[in-house]
């Protein structure tokens, strides 16, 4: 009841000093509105990407290149595999799931000869990549690993892809032609865009379109597409395709999925035994330096989160901070003025505590307006992001539910912090001294 | 009802101690009218509002209402100003940015009634200083007395053992202060004890009792002649 009392006087308020009360609201909410913009860049290029699983998703890493490359990376090893190491893994089968994969880029040619060609974001992968990664389906499912083991035409599309080809029907069974020939689709994917793409950070900066086209892993090393995304080799691979895959070129993504502590450490001395038994056959001249990273530690491994996302959060929170300052120096002129108003009331029966309530709620109130603002210039200020964000992130900063509600919360909960020392010095008021004042 | 024994009030500073009260003494019984007398500085104030709990005090007892309220905390303290006392101040104390129905409400709302029982009461208080036609109105829109009469609506609306009142006609002119005295006069009729500080002789003539207050201590009106002699007039001419 005193709380609605309380929210009624602070409105009240407000409206008594216009000038005190836009300088705080402006000051809260450009302040909020800042660091919320900014924390919308910072919050979806951090975001969990598969939260259910990112602790049983892990990227193995094994050093081909030897000591001297990977001094220059801190002793990391390549942050891809080559061909003969992901083909060795697969094959050795130790995780619960796993797949090897690129990106390819086919050109899908539409039945419709009136359409042109498109190219679509393409990956290569096996059929264990689709239960891993938690892939939704619309229509039908993945392949199976007998379509991998044959090398099989088959394939799975994107919603998107499916609505442009097929006008959103069921088209699994039916055939789409890429680079002339024809593949069977197995499945339809649902809208599936994690973000960050975290299978992929390597080719992808960790951001980009929603993959449109799964085919298999095997079938795009049968035809010999060349991966569309970076291919790292130390020294020259030799010419041709067969040269290229059997050299220690790394281009190829490798996944494994470990629902246990004790299966990922059981991998991780597969991993190691693997690099001793590469060194033991005179591949490698070097010691076992491998890796294992779960999803959460590759995202911060490939430093997803652009380093201007980080700055910009604390440059903000740091504005922030300075608005909040001078809001406990509004506020507190704004409640000293009313000592006698403080001193009749305390005379009248408000305790200490009542008085902290008032001035706090007050507070409150004025952080909520100052919210609204902030929420307000939130919005320019995520429309704005694409001017200094590349698309790809700038597209992720949204002015969603969630972040509405927690730009009015930050609003309200900052100034009521705000207030603490303001009100304070209110409740301190001696009614005595303020009553014979006056 | 009210029991002030030795009871002192010092301000202490590093170089200075001054004692606003020093061995305090009065007892005022329920239903009583004093009025608390003295020249200025003599501590009629810093009486009142310890009194109303508004200050602490230094040494010493005071009972109220059968309390002994030197240990009492500041939740404690507030909850006794809201339900036994009423004030009544010289410069009225009324809230500027509230109307006058929502001035009364006030002490109402700290004591956690519920609407109804709140507006009631309101209206009452209203109805009895003269004043229920202007409940919407601001302490801007009125006159001094009709803001005292709010300020003594609001003071009454909470049924108080007890009602302090420090100069209450100060601010006002003669007809105005004739008729807020004759309101106190009223309420006392009706059974409430009034303490009114004032240094009107006038005033304190229509009280039933004169407490004389000089540097801190009460003492006999015999002892301030002219006070004296100004206060048996004006009882003189009331009773003529």
């Amino acid at each position: 009841m005193m709380f609605a009392y309380y929210f009624q006087l602070g409105l009240r308020s407000l409206r008594k000093n216009p000038l005190l009360t836009a300088l705080m609201v402006m000051a809260i909410g450009c302040g909020v509105a800042a660091s919320m913009t900014t924390y919308s860049v910072f919050r979806a290029t951090s975001n969990n990407p598969i939260p259910g699983k990112s602790s049983q998703l892990y990227v193995p890493l094994i050093d081909n290149w030897g000591p001297e490359d990977a001094a220059q990376n801190k002793g990391e090893p390549p942050d891809a595999m080559s061909y003969t190491d992901a083909m060795a893994l697969m094959r050795d089968h130790r995780a619960r799931r796993q797949t090897a994969l690129y990106p390819v880029a086919p050109s899908v040619i539409p039945a419709d000869a009136s359409m042109l060609p498109v190219r679509e974001s393409s990956y290569a992968v096996y059929a264990d990549a689709f239960p891993m990664f938690d892939v939704p389906f619309l229509y039908g499912g993945g392949w199976q690993a007998s379509d991998d083991a044959a090398h099989a035409p088959v394939v799975v599309i994107g919603r998107a892809l499916n609505d442009k080809l097929f006008r959103g029907v069921n088209s699994v069974g039916r055939e789409i032609n890429l680079d002339g020939r024809n593949y069977r689709i197995t499945g339809v994917m649902d809208t599936w865009d994690p973000q960050p793409l975290f299978f992929d950070p390597v080719n992808t900066s960790g951001f980009g379109d929603p993959v449109q086209l799964f085919i298999p892993f095997t079938r795009a090393i049968d035809l010999k597409m060349a991966t569309n995304g970076n291919n790292n080799c130390n020294k020259h691979s030799g010419e041709g395709w067969d040269a290229w895959i059997r050299s220690d070129c790394v281009w190829i993504e490798y996944w494994a999925e470990l629902p246990s502590v004790a299966e990922a450490n059981a991998f991780r001395q597969y991993l190691h035994g693997y690099a001793a038994e590469q060194q033991r056959s005179g591949r490698f001249t070097w010691a076992p330096n491998v890796r294992l990273y779960d999803v959460p530690q590759w995202l911060e491994h490939e430093k997803v989160v652009p380093q201007e996302a980080k700055v910009s959060l604390l440059v903000s929170l740091g504005f922030l901070l300075i608005c909040l300052v001078n809001t406990v120096g509004l506020l507190l002129a704004k409640f000293m003025r009313r000592a006698p108003e403080i001193g009749v009331r305390r005379a009248l029966g408000a305790s200490r505590k009542e008085i902290y309530a008032q001035f706090l709620i007050e507070a409150g109130t004025v952080g909520l307006v100052g919210g609204v603002v902030g929420l307000l210039l939130t919005g320019v200020g995520v429309f704005g992001v694409t001017l200094v964000f590349d698309p790809d992130i700038a597209r992720l900063a949204t002015l969603n539910g969630s972040l509405i509600a927690l730009t009015l919360l930050v609003a309200v909960l900052a100034t009521v912090l705000a207030a603490f020392y303001p009100t304070w010095r209110a409740a301190q008021v001696q009614p005595a001294w303020q009553l014979k004042s006056n | 009802m009210l029991k002030m024994t030795h009871l002192s009030k010092v301000y202490r500073t590093e170089v200075v101690e001054t004692y606003a009260l020093r061995d305090f003494n009065i007892n005022v019984n329920e239903g009583e009218f004093v009025a608390v007398t003295g020249p200025s500085g003599s501590g009629k104030t810093t009486f009142l509002t310890i009194a109303g709990l508004l200050e602490t005090f230094t040494g010493g007892q005071y009972h109220l209402d059968g309390v002994e309220v030197s240990n009492l905390n500041d939740n404690e303290r507030s909850r006794i100003r809201n339900e036994k006392i009423g004030f009544i101040f010289q410069a009225f104390n009324l809230i500027p940015d509230l109307n006058v129905f929502d001035n009364v409400e006030v002490p109402l709302r700290y004591r956690g009634m519920k609407a109804a029982e709140r507006k009631e009461r309101i209206m009452n208080a209203l109805e009895r200083v003269g004043l229920a036609s202007r409940a919407k109105h601001y302490p801007a829109e009125l006159s001094g007395g009709q803001q005292q009469r709010v300020a003594i609506a609001r003071a009454l609306a909470g049924s108080p053992r007890l009602l302090l009142a420090d100069e209450p006609t100060g601010n006002l002119d003669t007809q105005m202060a004739r008729g807020v005295m004759e309101l106190l006069e009223e309420i006392h009729r009706e059974g409430a004890t009034i303490v009114m500080v004032t240094h009107d002789p006038e005033l304190a003539a229509r009280a039933q009792r004169n407490v004389h207050i000089i540097d801190g201590q009460v003492v006999d009106l015999a002892e301030d002649p002219r006070f004296h002699h100004a206060v048996t007039s004006a009882r003189a001419n009331t009773t003529a």
